[in-house]
């Protein structure tokens, strides 16, 4: 299954400036699989140690955080939307 | 309460909205709303809030204005440099609006004083520069049962959502269940930030702290929006409430504000 993964702007210098990236896989795991490998580095700012999704970072399917559907596991077809939307701070100074 | 002639005047935009009216105006009039941080977000929800005539508004700041604020820090201006940014800032919104009561209050929040500096207002509003800070007000203002209105820039893109974890809506813990870690993140400084981005957001975010005082539309509770400056996209997606949130559901295991304020705005991520 080919989605269309968006990349948020802090993530951007490893996927060379793209801001989307097509990726192919059934499960949102097998996704973040095919960036790892087309884009080295991108997996450990995503996932911890142990492969769990870090917890200030989200990963939207389509309008879904998967954390409250099948976190890694969910299951993504052709034509959805994965999203990373890592936690951002800046605001005073 | 009885407008006086330069009020009606001053008002006239809002009291013709049927949304407004004359009451509306006078909820603004009374409404008392807290501004963490008097920066990039807080000048631009500050200044219209002012202007739409909220009475009382807490500036919460413990920075001098510095020239490398001005690109976006609108509240403040070349004259202001080496000023504090709370007295800074009260000097803009009481030229701007008489009516207003500013509130400076030149110190770091924290997890010791966030509860006494939030219980005298009505409307929380994160504009803060690390993630330290920004579970501090979200805890307190949980326990004290405000609403929230936080927002967040970072280079092109920003974030708004509207959180009452004390309802049935999510708390920031539902949405972002951790800091990163501070050992994995560069300075603000470094990152950048597009100054018209600060605008965009902190406008957001006063329109939202309007339609809690008003009680009219639909917030962002539940919701967080996502604008990217470059592509010119606002995207919206769910927050559900976390059944597991630390903070805010049945399985809660944080009973009182705690954490430091510690400076970081980055992910760990350039």
């Amino acid at each position: 299954m080919s989605v269309v993964v968006r990349i948020p702007t802090p993530l951007r210098k490893l996927t060379g400036n793209q801001g989307e990236v097509r990726e192919e896989g059934g499960t949102v795991r097998e996704i973040l699989d095919g960036l790892e490998s087309h884009y080295p580095g991108i997996r450990e700012r995503l996932t911890d140690e142990a492969g769990e999704l870090r917890r200030f970072i989200n990963i939207y399917l389509n309008e879904e955080d998967i954390r409250f559907a099948e976190g890694l596991d969910t299951k993504v077809k052709a034509g959805d939307e994965v999203s990373i939307i890592p936690a951002i701070a800046g605001g005073a100074r | 309460m009885a407008f006086r002639e330069d009020q009606i005047a001053r008002y006239s935009r809002h009291i013709i909205l049927k949304e407004v009216g004359g009451r509306g105006q006078e909820k603004l009039l009374s409404a008392r709303v807290l501004v963490i941080g008097a920066g990039g977000l807080g000048s631009p929800v500050a200044m219209y809030l002012a202007a739409a005539g909220v009475g009382t508004i807490g500036l919460v700041d413990m920075d001098v204005v510095d020239v490398s604020n001005l690109q976006r820090q609108i509240m403040h201006s070349q004259s202001t440099v080496g000023i504090p940014k709370v007295v800074s800032g009260a000097r803009t919104l009481s030229r701007m609006n008489p009516d207003v009561t500013v509130v400076p209050i030149q110190d770091r929040l924290t997890a010791e004083n966030a509860m006494e500096l939030f219980s005298g207002y009505d409307v929380i509003v994160d504009g803060s520069d690390n993630f330290g800070t920004r579970y501090i007000v979200n805890d307190a203002a949980f326990f004290l049962k405000k609403t929230l209105v936080s927002g967040s820039i970072l280079r092109f893109e920003g974030q708004v959502t509207v959180l009452e974890g004390h309802t049935e809506a999510p708390c920031y813990r539902c949405l972002y269940p951790e800091a990163p870690p501070p050992g994995l993140v560069p300075s603000c400084s470094e990152a950048g930030v597009l100054g018209v981005l600060a605008g965009t957001i902190g406008t957001l975010q006063a329109a939202e702290v309007v339609k809690k005082i008003l009680g009219v539309g639909e917030l962002l509770t539940g919701r967080l929006l996502l604008y990217d400056a470059l592509s010119m996209t606002f995207r919206k997606l769910r927050v559900p409430k976390d059944p597991h949130c630390a903070l805010c559901s049945p399985k809660a295991t944080i009973t009182t504000v705690s954490g430091s304020s510690e400076w970081v705005c980055q992910v760990p991520a350039s």
